[in-house]
């Protein structure tokens, strides 16, 4: 048997070794976080701070390089070009992100229900998915050609005028949403019939006892308890959203004019047609300060579903 | 026998002139790099896809081994640009559209200049004959300080194709000037038939060769000053912005203000259109009757006189080498090889572009035998002795062209023309002044 103060001893000796051992795991911890701190580093963090660097700087492809201080962001504000270019991103956004939505969620609740061929149905129903956004334009390019597209065919056809489809500055953005809505309600319904599929009976049965109908059941029980899958579904479609620059170059390449130059599209000409770096850094470090604003009220919203 | 010191002199000094005159009878040697390989990059187009076809001669020729790739070309401009900027390109031979990027590859010193090469007998075959490339193609290769830094492959002359039956059928006579155009497209305009007198591009940066068409027409010609002044906002500039905008507005289908050549291409081909201005490389779809329903009706015009010259805009483009690669030599021999008389014929009886050299223009056998009519090849040699250059040879010729094409296709739309060029001529100037200044 020990004494007290030689157990203490040896309790403190114990527990010193082990806090060294921790010290020893931790330094050999540290060296596996190493390749991955170097990618993050690599990938992440250098560009963004050799962006930060280079929209202080006036620098054009095959030229000079030369520090301006805050200039390109002062003259990016009075740029009424990149003013309009951030409203259509915005309008853009939000018709491309409703259409899909109300259209995906109203699929999942049509497919979520028992028919004959439904996993036919719902194979069909994705597919426009799966398609590359580049092809997916390419095809629709073709088919909006005022004279020789099928669309104006089948409204002719129809006995309803013709339409310009994207060759007009007042159809063109509602005309990329119709693209855009084609191609990504499929994932909005297909996050929404997920959440669909893993409600619970209870409440449903519940409310048959009460005598609740069928519109108050969605409206009280599966609508709410959906919100966290409808709000998830809003989140990814609203990044797509903002981000989407293939489609819109391949169709118009942000025309007529400018009527449909987009962030994105105003940014790859001043990066790649003009070769200003220096203010196409700028514009990046504006669009990313409008994501994270959004990506800020975007998660607040979804706090709030959770909560409720 | 012993060997005197003075003989052995003699034949050392002789050496030389036996080794040159061995040399001078020797055919030249193609195969001195055999074993190397070379990477080209070209923009995809109907002279690539020929070159990238008959790649295998050169290769059997020389024993160097090809890399090759076509990027379609605005993405193949970029590409370009920034692999020279990085200071290490991965291509040995590089396909330039002078037009666009002349100037800035010019002062960049990214490309070789290929004089030392040409004049070096034992890089440059004999019947390679540099003095067969025609004048203009030559100095639209050479750099303002005397650099000749890419080596002239096609020149790109805009011309009229017109549709022989629709004209026939309303009793109109192709136009004789610029103004005249018009007059025959409105005659032939016809929305209640879907028949149209004009199509032409639209779409903003791509509209400003045709512009530029009508401009070339006026007394000044040029948007941008021998001195680099602009000059879009001149009376000039109005006349030319006038003629395109009544064209565009009155006469070419409805949606034109986002077409750029596919769709004038398309809609000309169906027979929509009596009248499209564009580059000389339109022959062979419009001719071939599986794409085009007026295969065998396409008249060939050379663009009418203005009030004031008599000319049509000028593109073209050119093969370059880069100062950086480590591969000067081969990329050289390639270079000879894919601009030599009979690729550039090819070019020509493809109907894939007016070649650089004067040659196949005189290969009568070769023209006669073609599918392309006479006419077709007339157009070409006669635009050829009014050509020139489309765009203003300066550095920021993109922002150049998206600023006023924006201001065209808001003309289209209905707005004041002057006050659309001079927002536009605004906009550009110091864009234009920072250039010449860096």
């Amino acid at each position: 048997m020990t004494s007290a103060p030689a157990a203490a001893a040896q309790g403190g000796t114990a527990a010193a070794g082990t806090r060294s051992l921790r010290r020893n795991y931790a330094r050999h911890y540290y060296g596996f976080i190493v390749p991955a701190a170097v990618v993050v580093l690599a990938v992440i963090i250098f560009p963004w701070i050799f962006t930060l660097y280079m929209s202080v700087h006036d620098w054009k492809i095959g030229g000079a390089r030369t520090y301006v201080g805050l200039a390109n962001y002062i003259q990016l504000f009075s740029d009424e070009r990149f003013g309009w270019s951030i409203v259509r991103t915005l309008w853009f956004t939000l018709l491309a992100v409703a259409a899909p939505m109300v259209l995906g969620v109203i699929a999942a609740i049509c497919f979520h229900r028992r028919f004959p061929l439904r996993g036919m149905a719902r194979t069909i129903f994705i597919l426009p998915m799966m398609a590359t956004p580049v092809a997916v334009a390419l095809v629709w390019t073709m088919m909006f050609h005022p004279q020789l597209g099928v669309l104006n065919y089948i409204l002719t056809s129809l006995g309803l005028p013709p339409s310009s489809w994207v060759y007009d500055a007042s159809t063109v953005i509602p005309t990329l949403v119709l693209v855009e809505t084609w191609h990504w309600t499929p994932l909005v319904m297909l996050i929404v019939l997920g959440g669909l599929a893993s409600l619970p009976t209870d409440p449903y049965e519940a409310a048959k006892i009460d005598g609740a109908n069928a519109w108050q059941a969605f409206r009280h029980i599966t609508l709410p308890l959906l919100m966290p899958f409808i709000v998830v579904s809003l989140i990814i479609r609203t990044i797509d959203a903002l981000k989407v620059f293939d489609t819109i170059f391949v169709i118009t390449q942000g025309g007529p004019g400018t009527a449909s130059e987009t962030i994105n599209i105003f940014l790859y000409l001043q990066a790649f047609a003009f070769y200003q770096m220096g203010y196409a850094s700028a514009v990046v470090v504006v669009f990313f300060a409008i994501i994270i604003l959004l990506a800020i009220a975007l998660l607040w919203t979804r706090a709030r579903a959770r909560i409720s | 026998m012993a060997i005197k010191r003075r003989t052995l002199l003699t034949a050392s000094l002789a050496t030389p002139a036996i080794v040159e005159s061995v040399g001078a009878q020797q055919p030249f040697d193609w195969r001195r790099f055999r074993g190397q390989k070379i990477e080209v990059t070209l923009t995809a187009n109907p002279r690539s896809q020929l070159l990238i076809q008959h790649q295998k001669e050169f290769e059997e020729l020389t024993g160097i081994r090809v890399g090759s790739e076509s990027v379609p070309e605005q993405q193949h401009r970029q590409k370009v640009v920034i692999e020279f900027a990085s200071g290490r390109p991965s291509f040995d031979v590089v396909g330039i559209s002078l037009h666009v990027s002349k100037r800035l590859i010019g002062r960049a010193r990214w490309t070789t200049d290929l004089r030392p090469l040409i004049a070096d007998p034992t890089m440059t075959s004999p019947d390679f004959a540099f003095d067969d490339f025609g004048q203009g193609a030559v100095a639209y290769s050479t750099q303002s300080d005397g650099r000749l830094d890419t080596l002239p492959e096609f020149t790109d002359y805009h011309i009229i194709y017109w549709n022989k039956e629709l004209f026939e059928a309303k009793g109109v006579a192709y136009p004789r000037t610029l103004e005249e155009i018009y007059t025959a497209a409105k005659a032939l305009t016809d929305p209640s038939k879907n028949q149209y007198g004009w199509v032409g591009r639209g779409l903003k940066n791509a509209n400003i060769t045709l512009w530029a068409a009508f401009l070339i027409g006026t007394k000044q010609r040029d948007a941008v000053s021998s001195d680099m002044k602009l000059l879009t906002d001149t009376d000039d500039a109005v006349w030319a912005s006038e003629l395109y905008t009544k064209l565009m507005r009155e006469c070419a289908p409805p949606g034109s203000i986002g077409f750029n050549w596919n769709e004038c291409q398309t809609t000309f081909g169906q027979g929509r259109a009596a009248m499209w201005l564009d580059g000389v490389g339109f022959a062979a779809p419009l001719e071939d009757p599986t794409k085009s329903r007026i295969s065998g009706k396409v008249g060939y015009g050379v663009a009418p006189p203005g009030p004031a010259s008599h000319h049509c805009g000028m593109y073209g483009s050119a093969l370059g080498i880069p100062e950086a690669s480590r591969n000067r030599g081969p990329a050289w021999f390639y270079a000879q090889w894919a601009t030599n008389k009979t690729n550039q014929l090819r070019y020509l009886t493809n109907g894939a572009g007016s070649p650089a050299r004067q040659s196949p223009f005189r290969n009568e056998e070769a023209i006669s035998s073609s599918r392309f009519p006479r006419a077709f090849f007339d157009c070409l040699i006669e635009s050829g002795r009014i050509a020139h250059p489309g765009l203003p040879e300066i550095i920021p010729v993109t922002e150049f062209r998206d600023t006023l094409g924006v201001a065209l296709t808001n003309m289209i739309g209905g707005a004041d023309i002057r006050a659309e060029l001079r927002k536009a001529t605004d906009a550009f100037r110091p864009v234009l002044e920072k250039s010449e200044q860096a």
